[in-house]
């Protein structure tokens, strides 16, 4: 996003004096003796597309509850442009949430249902009428306008949901698995509508999701989650890249992982010692590690050069033989065993048809890759 | 979590249950009072319970009852399942429409219309009124409540289950009696409970279809209690709510401890 | 057709019309014929010995006279009225009691609701005959309400509650309220949660989300409540014969008593051919009712 004319990267979180919309505050949240949510602190920007990304069960459904107001804080504090947000009501807060089941009151048609918020505040009624309309072409629904919920596709019940929640101009908007409903296809292209509504609207979007594409695809800053606590919060290419766990690295897309003992070479290089018999991988890190430390080397699979002989230029090198291929259409994966039973997963686009492919089953192949193209992990 | 229980409902169960319960209660309060002054209490007394059980006319009335309820509700039950198949199963016949409403017709039926109705039949056809003819009675407007008790669970079973049972060999009676009926088997006990229950309980259509020598219970009870309060009937009612109550929560502890340890099984075998 | 399936199909088919349908046409046969002295009392009687002569003989017969005899007997009209009055006051009384029972159950936790709506349904398992007899104790003029209400001193004189139309009202209130509680709650329990977060979401506050989208969204719930109790109610004989007076008036007592006290059997017939005329409206309102419902499922 462009602001003001210079060609600044809209990244807020980075700039030290910029003042976060939304700030947790050691918050957590006990249902009986389940920590759903534990001391956890975290910033959220005017602006943001902010993604919550985790497993069933990991808690961020509750901290959008807690956003909402449907749930209280156990410990800690929520604050809303500098204010504490823990006495306010659901219905008095100037946030508002479009429900995974979207929630659309089935007696009332889709523009009753965008008015429902605009009724319930000092909005003149000529006013909510022209908001409705507004709202209505936000979503290109108008001539659906007279119809009951029961009446129209999954997709356009998304777009009500989503217009009825936008209708009141709030100041952060909660979006919970806002396209889990719909088909494949159906959703990328909805991916796409909800960035361009978000950025056209400016307002401060934080989606729910358990789809870790969809949490790429959308937000400017994706928080990974696992057991009530924030794995790591980062733009989406960092999350991919430079992952700063093996949860995260395992949860987003696909990824080898060797794991090994450290020994230090120079600087930021080290060699990971993995197998007998196989040469150490040679990888950077910007931690100071100690020689013997258990590490894992992650590596993601697109980053594997698959080749007939070993290639010279390269600082790592394995050979093994095609375990498996599977063609995904777009690419194929082939599945490698290396002589002590290890496999990695190396990924090559489908350059040429398939006819011409060059490697089969039980080909020897090499696999190789810099020394910058994997991370290593100390968790 | 996005139901919340408040004072209000608090309240309004509180209330709601009390109004339910304690007209019972005082009832079998005043069950245990040795006074025959039924609104004074005069000390706790089991006597009226002992002049019950001494109470021929009563204890013959609970006999004719008894048997109009066992033969009653299992002909209901047999004939209830068997119009719940053909309702649900029977596909197309020639006065579908009618059957239906035959079924659901005496559901709504003011009780005093369905006897009156009954009676005259059996007045018109020359039978003498007796037993068989409140058993007669009883099982049709009940094999109604059973049917619709057993069609709802017909409803909802799968009928890919009976078609299995085609496909591996079975006749469709072979596969009625071992996979239909099995499966349905609940709602057919719920629906003959259903119907022993509204039989020991109905008084209206009993008047009409029983002759001298078959007084129900619910006839005696009547005729008794128009004169107003009497100890006996108390204790008698408190019998009677004492069954019931124990028939319920037995019931009702065993379903629960079926479901329990269906999820048990279920969540062992996922572990599995 | 196999043999099996005609049989299975014949077997309940033929009961409920022999013991169903011709004894309501024997009904509507009595309301149109005269009342006599005799066993049975009333003329004509179909005598199939003589032959087509009989038959034609017995439908000459038939008449509206009875019928004409219900319009010009007040007494008639003023128990059809009144019988209406008191079911669709009661079914109101008891929409108003059940509702907050219903609510309170599907508020509840999930824990708890099983063990609620069995206490909910108890009642209905026991003699309706004893819950019914258990207000008169209660009622009358030396009984336990009056006595607790002079006693915590709010009123002075017994009141007369026992044998007036009050008692029919607690009594059909009370006995009926478990049909109301159950379809309403069974509306509630369907009503997805995130509807009431979504009002709330949107600015309203517990109050308004209730009557803007509990209520509007529990009607069919109502609804087939509220006809639960209003169509045996309009034919209720036990308890305005228990618990009302000689001035309470209801249609299934004057049947009753017409039949047996007065054995004037073709008025009785009439009664209750007209009876059933007037339940054919809120039967069919409940059925259309039950069918939205499923297709809404």
């Amino acid at each position: 996003m462009l602001q003001d004319g210079s060609k600044s990267i809209f990244a807020p979180w980075s700039d030290p004096a910029a003042t976060p919309l939304i700030r947790f505050q050691s918050v957590s949240k006990k249902f009986g003796h389940f920590t759903a949510v534990n001391d956890l602190n975290l910033d959220i920007y005017e602006r943001e597309f902010f993604a919550l990304l985790g497993p069933s069960g990991c808690g961020k459904t509750t901290l959008m509850r807690m956003l909402a107001g449907f749930e209280a804080t156990s410990e800690g504090t929520i604050l809303l442009d500098g204010q504490n947000i823990a006495p306010v009501p659901p219905n008095k807060r100037a946030v508002n949430m479009m429900f995974q089941s979207y929630a659309l009151f089935p007696h009332l048609s889709v523009a009753d249902n965008i008015a429902f918020g605009l009724k319930r505040s000092p909005m003149a009624k000529s006013d909510i009428q022209d908001r409705v309309e507004e709202m209505l072409k936000l979503v290109r629904l108008e001539q659906f306008a007279r119809r009951k919920p029961h009446q129209i596709s999954g997709g356009q019940r998304q777009r009500v949901a989503l217009a009825r929640s936008l209708a009141k101009a709030p100041r952060l908007l909660l979006l919970d698995e806002p396209l889990g409903a719909l088909d494949k296809k159906l959703r990328q292209d909805t991916q796409f509508e909800l960035m361009d509504i978000q950025e056209r609207t400016g307002t401060t979007f934080v989606i729910v999701t358990h789809d870790q594409e969809e949490a790429m695809t959308v937000a400017s800053r994706v928080a990974v989650m696992d057991q009530g606590e924030l794995v790591q919060v980062d733009t989406p290419d960092r999350i991919y890249e430079t992952p700063n766990s093996v949860y995260v690295a395992d949860f987003i897309g696909e990824i080898n992982l060797i794991e090994g003992n450290i020994s230090p070479i120079e600087a930021d290089r080290y060699a990971l010692d993995w197998a007998e018999g196989q040469p150490p991988i040679i990888g950077t890190s910007q931690e100071m590690l100690r020689e013997g430390t258990r590490c894992h080397f992650a590596i993601r699979p697109e980053k594997l050069a698959i080749s007939a002989e070993p290639p010279t230029d390269r600082a790592n090198c394995v050979t093994g033989t095609i375990l498996d291929i599977a063609y995904l259409g777009n690419m194929s994966t082939y599945i490698v065993e290396l002589s002590n039973g290890q496999t990695l997963k190396a990924q090559v686009a489908n350059n040429r048809r398939i006819a011409r492919r060059t490697f089969t089953w039980n080909d020897q192949v090499s696999l190789s890759w810099t020394d910058t193209a994997g991370v290593i992990l100390t968790r | 979590m996005n139901r919340r229980f408040s004072l209000f409902n608090a309240t309004s169960l509180t209330l709601g249950f009390a109004f339910l319960y304690l007209p019972m209660v005082i009832l079998i309060i005043f069950s245990f009072n040795a006074s025959k002054l039924v609104a004074v209490w005069g000390g706790f007394s089991t006597r009226w319970y002992g002049e019950l059980i001494q109470n021929e006319a009563f204890l013959d009335a609970a006999w004719v009852t008894l048997r109009v309820a066992l033969l009653s509700s299992t002909f209901a039950a047999v004939l209830g399942t068997m119009a719940a198949y053909v309702m649900v199963r029977g596909g197309r016949f020639f006065g579908r429409t009618l059957f239906s409403g035959m079924i659901y017709a005496p559901l709504v039926m003011p009780e005093v219309i369905t006897g009156l109705s009954l009676l005259l039949l059996f007045i018109a056809i020359g039978l003498d009124r007796g037993i068989m003819t409140i058993v007669l009675a009883h099982t049709t407007f009940s094999m109604c409540y059973v049917s619709v008790v057993v069609s709802s669970r017909l409803v909802t079973f799968d009928r890919s289950l009976e078609e299995a049972a085609l496909d591996l060999g079975c006749t469709p009676f072979d596969a009625f009696r071992s996979v239909t009926l099995p499966n349905i088997a609940p709602a057919v006990i719920s629906g003959w409970l259903l119907a022993f229950t509204l039989s020991l309980d109905d008084l209206v259509i009993a008047s009409f279809t029983a002759g001298p020598s078959s007084t129900t219970l619910p006839i005696k009870i009547f005729s008794s209690v128009r004169l107003g309060v009497s100890p006996e009937i108390n204790a008698l009612s408190t019998l009677m709510i004492g069954v019931v109550t124990i028939g319920v929560v037995v019931a009702s502890l065993v379903s629960k401890r079926a479901i329990a340890r269906q999820q048990k099984d279920e969540q062992e075998a996922r572990r599995t | 057709m196999n043999l099996r399936r005609f049989i299975l199909i014949a077997i309940p088919y033929v009961w409920l019309l022999a013991l169903f349908l011709v004894p309501f046409g024997i009904v509507l046969k009595i309301a149109l014929s005269d009342y006599a002295l005799s066993i049975p009392p009333y003329t004509p009687t179909l005598d199939f010995s003589a032959g087509w002569e009989g038959i034609r003989a017995f439908f000459a017969a038939l008449d509206l006279e009875n019928f004409i005899f219900l319009t010009e007997d007040d007494l008639y009209w003023r128990a059809y009225l009144s019988s209406l009055q008191i079911a669709l006051l009661a079914t109101f009384v008891t929409l108003l009691v059940g509702f907050p029972i219903a609510y309170g159950i599907a508020q509840a936790s999930p824990a708890w609701r099983p063990t609620l709506l069995m206490l909910v349904i108890l009642p209905f398992w026991t003699s309706f005959l004893i819950r019914v007899y258990a207000w008169i104790g209660i009622l009358s003029n030396e009984g336990f309400l009056n006595q607790a209400l002079m006693s915590i001193g709010i009123i002075s004189e017994p009141l007369t509650i026992l044998n007036t139309n009050w008692a029919v009202y607690i009594g059909i209130v009370y006995t009926y309220l478990p049909f109301m509680v159950l379809p309403i709650y069974a509306a509630l329990d369907r009503l997805d949660g995130s509807l009431i977060e979504a009002a709330e979401d949107l600015g309203c506050s517990r109050f308004s989300a209730f009557w803007l989208v509990t209520f509007p969204l529990s009607r069919q719930g109502v609804i087939a409540g509220c006809l639960l109790v209003f169509i045996p109610a309009l034919g209720e004989f036990v308890i305005p014969s228990l618990l009302g007076g000689s001035k309470t008036l209801m249609i299934g007592k004057v049947l009753f008593e017409e039949f047996f006290a007065n054995r004037d059997w073709p008025v009785a017939s009439a009664v209750a051919v007209i009876l059933v005329l007037l339940l054919i409206i809120p039967i069919i309102f409940f059925q259309r009712n039950e069918q939205r419902q499923r297709e809404q499922d």
